[in-house]
């Protein structure tokens, strides 16, 4: 008898907690219905905006509203790539132009970052470096530019020297400056277990500006684009910038706006890249 | 009784841009092997600069500093240090922040990394090891300081108000996992706080300090009955509000003295 109204009661407890767990999820699959729901929203707005943008400037270009020698219109632009990429022309150009930006990129990355160990190591030399630094940041880089191309001849090296001059003094400052804001606490539980320099700097210092180094990769990113397209538009007889600028010249500006848009989609990628780099360097310990 | 650490005519001055600045003045002390000291006093009064000249972070002005009878001249491997806050590395699991200390000294041995393991076991930790600092709470947090601390065997533990930081519950459970740890071990303490009732239900003697320039004023043994208990037990003990009463007297009296000479000066 007991036992049976026990039995009953477990059973009614059992039957509330089935209930509860129910009621939960579906709350949280409410939850999720609306989040996605919010997601395709944002994704058909943004996919909305381009489609009017490109048929706006299609029929204005087809009409005769824009200058069309000017402003040219996408359905020539994309046949323009078609052909470009299909007989082979266009190639070689992107892969000029993304060679010289990955290698600015990285030689101006890791470049910076070892200028600013080289300050942190030896605070004289940061004393001495202050002011040479301060000039050379505010300074406009891009006016070395012909500098770069008597001493190093006009092609590659100009313009990965031009890339260099943007990205290396910036990045430098930067990581710089968060080597010094360290909490002093980490650099003392070092030293308190009788640490050396080099210690301090590969455990504590290094690993706690980690976020900001890998926050300057994506600056450098852009930094880059602009002193190769710069770097092009001043030496070189190949690349995206270089095909701008012959587009210029020759009043080919479906040639410039090509040009624009294979740079456009090129750097998206490698700033996507960089990101998934990023999420994967920083996957564990990010959410402190 | 062989003194771990002892103070000799220790004075320690800091020097900025602004002048130099006498922290700590004559100081003597002796603290005997197994031993816990602390050090109360209001702000200004050294506690801090003694503990980092024990620690050898830096040498004192003047004065030297013995520990087991040998000078200081750095950071020993013999002296462990907690700190206020944990300072556990954010980019370090659990069980690689407790290694520390000994992977710095190239001591990092599988013998001793699974003493590191089961000492985390004992503080509770078990299970914790490859999460990291942010998933923990702040009284396990200072478990694994403490574990990181005693993870390179040192006979003497300099604690700079390790527990200030922590809800009273908290820090009540971690003062007497310590004492009950020390005790254990055998090992030295020195505790700086500027908690009265901390210091009076831990410490075998309480040194008051006075302030500028920092130096000793009272030094107060704590009787057997309350040595002998946990800090818990010692806060409930029937004599535990006389010995409070007497530090905290002698605080104020010193603050009070001050305070008086300014009147007095000033007339």
């Amino acid at each position: 008898m007991k036992s049976q109204r026990l039995n009953k009661s477990a059973q009614q407890a059992n039957q509330v907690d089935a209930e509860q767990a129910g009621w939960l999820r579906q709350l949280h699959l409410d939850f999720r219905r609306r989040a996605r729901r919010r997601t395709a929203a944002v994704h058909a707005v943004q996919l909305a905006l381009l489609a009017m943008f490109l048929g706006w400037w299609e029929a204005a270009g087809r009409l005769g509203w824009i200058d069309v020698l000017l402003f040219s219109y996408p359905s020539r632009i994309g046949q323009h790539l078609w052909t470009t990429l299909a007989d082979g022309t266009l190639p070689p150009h992107i892969a000029v132009t993304v060679t010289e930006t990955v290698v600015g990129f990285l030689l101006g990355t890791i470049g910076g970052a070892m200028l600013a160990a080289l300050l942190w190591w030896f605070p004289f030399v940061s004393r001495v470096a202050d002011p040479y630094l301060v000039v050379l940041n505010s300074m406009p880089k891009v006016a070395l530019g012909p500098i770069f191309i008597v001493s190093l001849g006009p092609g590659f090296l100009s313009i990965v020297a031009t890339t260099l001059s943007i990205t290396v003094i910036i990045t430098t400052l930067v990581i710089y400056n968060r080597f010094r804001e360290v909490d002093p606490n980490y650099i003392k539980v070092m030293q308190l277990f009788g640490a050396k320099r080099s210690q301090v700097f590969r455990e504590a210092v290094l690993p706690d500006s980690y976020p900001v180094i890998i926050s300057t990769l994506k600056v450098n990113v852009g930094l880059a684009w602009i002193g190769v397209i710069v770097g092009e538009f001043l030496v070189a007889k190949s690349g995206l910038g270089y095909l701008i600028i012959y587009g210029f010249q020759v009043f080919n500006f479906t040639l410039v706006l090509s040009s624009l848009i294979v740079i456009a989609i090129v750097a998206a990628m490698m700033y996507q890249l960089v990101a998934k780099v990023e999420r994967k360097l920083m996957a564990g310990w990010k959410d402190r | 009784m062989k003194p771990m650490l002892e103070l000799r005519n220790v004075s320690h001055v800091y020097v900025n841009d602004k002048g130099a600045s006498l922290a700590v003045e004559g100081m003597e002390l002796m603290v005997g092997k197994g031993e816990f000291v602390s050090l109360v006093g209001p702000s200004g009064c050294g506690k801090t600069t003694v503990l980092s000249l024990l620690a050898g972070l830096f040498l004192p002005a003047r004065g030297e500093i013995l520990l087991a009878g040998q000078p200081v001249h750095g950071p020993s491997p013999k002296v462990g240090y907690m700190l206020q806050q944990d300072y556990l590395f954010p980019w370090r699991t659990i069980l690689d922040n407790a290694l520390l200390g000994l992977e710095v000294r190239g001591e990092l041995t599988a013998e001793r990394k699974a003493g590191v393991r089961r000492l985390l076991e004992e503080m509770e930790l078990g299970g914790t090891e490859e999460r990291y600092p942010h998933e923990l709470s702040g009284g396990m947090r200072q478990r694994v300081a403490l574990v990181r601390t005693l993870a390179t065997e040192p006979e003497v533990l300099l604690l700079d108000e390790p527990f200030s930081a922590l809800d009273m519950q908290i820090k009540l459970q971690l003062e007497d996992l310590v004492q009950r740890t020390l005790r254990r071990l055998g090992k030295t303490a020195v505790l700086v706080t500027h908690d009265l009732a901390e210091a009076a239900a831990m410490s075998d003697r309480v040194i008051v300090l006075g302030s500028r320039p920092g130096r000793i004023r009272q030094i107060f043994h704590i009787p057997r009955e309350l040595k002998q208990q946990l800090p818990t037990a010692a806060r409930r003990h029937p004599s535990f509000q006389d010995v409070f009463d007497a530090i905290w007297e002698e605080l104020d009296a010193g603050e009070e003295g001050v305070e008086r000479s300014e009147e007095s000066t000033a007339e």
